[in-house]
């Protein structure tokens, strides 16, 4: 998303960087104390990455969308974490799991793709001896970017077939071609790669 | 300049004779003419013989060769990388072809080897954005194109990366009468050499040599009207 914010300004490898340190906050937080400061800074954890989301422009219905994507697996996780382990630490995890989807959706809010790409490409450069290929690695995140609205592309027009024949209720048609659609997009997407000579260096 | 030296393609090159499938049957053929059209029925081999030039597709006998700027002959099975940066390649499907979120960063995606520096790159590639009348579209999703302006944008990266040959499989198929018009003008007003395999004879009639294939063989080859009267001499 375009804007100026504070985040949109900071550069990225900060901001990936922020993220991962993040993560591994909420994690060593979870495992490390007691269930109520555990629980405690997994709320902490989430105020955080709303407001993270907030600064960078991602409110309303695009922030309701990342929370209904979020829902989904949410409401899974928490179900299995209140059997094995009860209602409070089904609600750490899960805050701890939320803030981090809010977290990451706030960096590619406020990150364009290609300066995403060149802070992984320039953050594996030391990775480079250990037979790491920087460029195709930022190739591979560039191609999971552009994937994304392709495939909700591709899965709306294959909803859209199977309707018009009146088969909606059949998953059959509409998993197959949506299948098949995606896997020719992949070999289309590799075709137009090799003939644009991306990865031959 | 483009070499076809008895370059054929088949689907099971290890078997012989009748029992070999050709797609592409031996092809002699030397391409020096600056606009080239390729026209021919559905499933004829037009984007297999397309395809060849930029080494997409390899010869399973014979070679495919196509010069560089200095005129030494690059072969399309050992010079591979360098073939392809010598000839640029347009789909008929633009969406595949455009590798990034955004418009700008696609072309600049295309500019990364001369351009290290991001400033630059950008720079750069909105100033092919520019030369293309694309530039207002710079921050858009390339998702949200209209089809006309994402072959447009197909066209403008791939010639971001300087080729000196263009190749073009069905580039207006998927295009409006208006789209397929100006992107039709906008290639054969191209300084690179350009290969172009098409349906459309409105754009075929304008190249200066045509070839006419059908059945893996070309079957006529020369002046656009000839070719083109004499395909319509088969339909």
């Amino acid at each position: 998303m375009p804007g100026s914010s504070p985040l949109h300004r900071l550069s990225p490898g900060v901001k990936l960087l922020a993220l991962a340190v993040f993560a591994v906050g909420i994690v060593a937080t979870q495992q490390a104390l007691a269930p109520i400061p555990a629980l405690v800074c997994g709320l902490a954890a989430l105020a955080l990455g709303l407001l993270a989301a907030v600064i960078a422009g991602l409110r309303g219905r695009r922030l309701l969308r990342v929370a209904l994507g979020f829902a989904v697996v949410g409401v899974l996780v928490f179900a299995f974490q209140a059997w094995q382990h009860g209602p409070m630490r089904a609600l750490t995890v899960t805050s701890g799991l939320f803030a981090l989807v809010i977290a990451a959706s706030a960096v590619t809010a406020s990150t364009r793709a290609e300066e995403m790409v060149d802070a992984i490409t320039r953050g594996l450069r030391p990775f480079r001896r250990f037979g790491v290929d920087p460029d195709r690695v930022g190739l591979a995140f560039s191609l999971a970017f552009r994937a994304l609205p392709e495939a909700f592309r591709i899965a709306a027009e294959s909803r859209d077939a199977a309707r018009a024949r009146g088969l909606s209720r059949n998953p059959r048609a509409y998993a197959t071609p949506l299948v098949i659609r995606m896997v020719a997009h992949a070999r289309a997407t590799g075709a137009a790669m090799q003939a644009r000579g991306l990865g031959d260096d | 300049m483009i070499e076809f030296d008895g370059a054929e393609v088949a689907l099971d090159p290890d078997r012989t004779g009748d029992e070999q499938v050709r797609i592409l049957h031996p092809l002699d053929l030397v391409l020096a003419e600056r606009r080239i059209a390729v026209i021919g029925p559905n499933g004829s081999g037009k984007s297999t013989l397309a395809r060849l030039v930029n080494g997409l597709v390899l010869p399973t006998a014979g070679a495919v060769r196509v010069h560089d700027a200095a005129g030494s002959p690059l072969d399309t099975i050992d010079d591979g990388a360098q073939v392809r940066r010598r000839v640029g390649f347009v789909f008929t499907q633009p969406a595949a072809q455009l590798v990034m979120p955004t418009v700008l960063e696609d072309v600049a995606l295309s500019l990364r080897r001369e351009h290290r520096r991001r400033a630059e790159r950008d720079a750069a590639a909105l100033a092919v954005l520019e030369r293309f009348g694309l530039a207002a579209l710079a921050d858009r999703s390339v998702h949200t194109l209209s089809g006309g302006q994402q072959q447009l944008l197909a066209i403008a990266s791939v010639l971001a990366a300087g080729p000196g040959i263009l190749v073009a499989d069905e580039p207006t198929t998927l295009l409006d009468l208006r789209n397929a018009r100006r992107i039709g003008e906008l290639l054969l007003g191209l300084d690179q050499q350009l290969v172009v395999a098409t349906h459309d004879l409105e754009l075929a009639a304008q190249c200066d040599r045509a070839l006419l294939v059908e059945g893996g063989r070309v079957i006529a080859d020369g002046d656009p009207a000839d070719v083109i009267a004499r395909y319509r001499a088969t339909v």
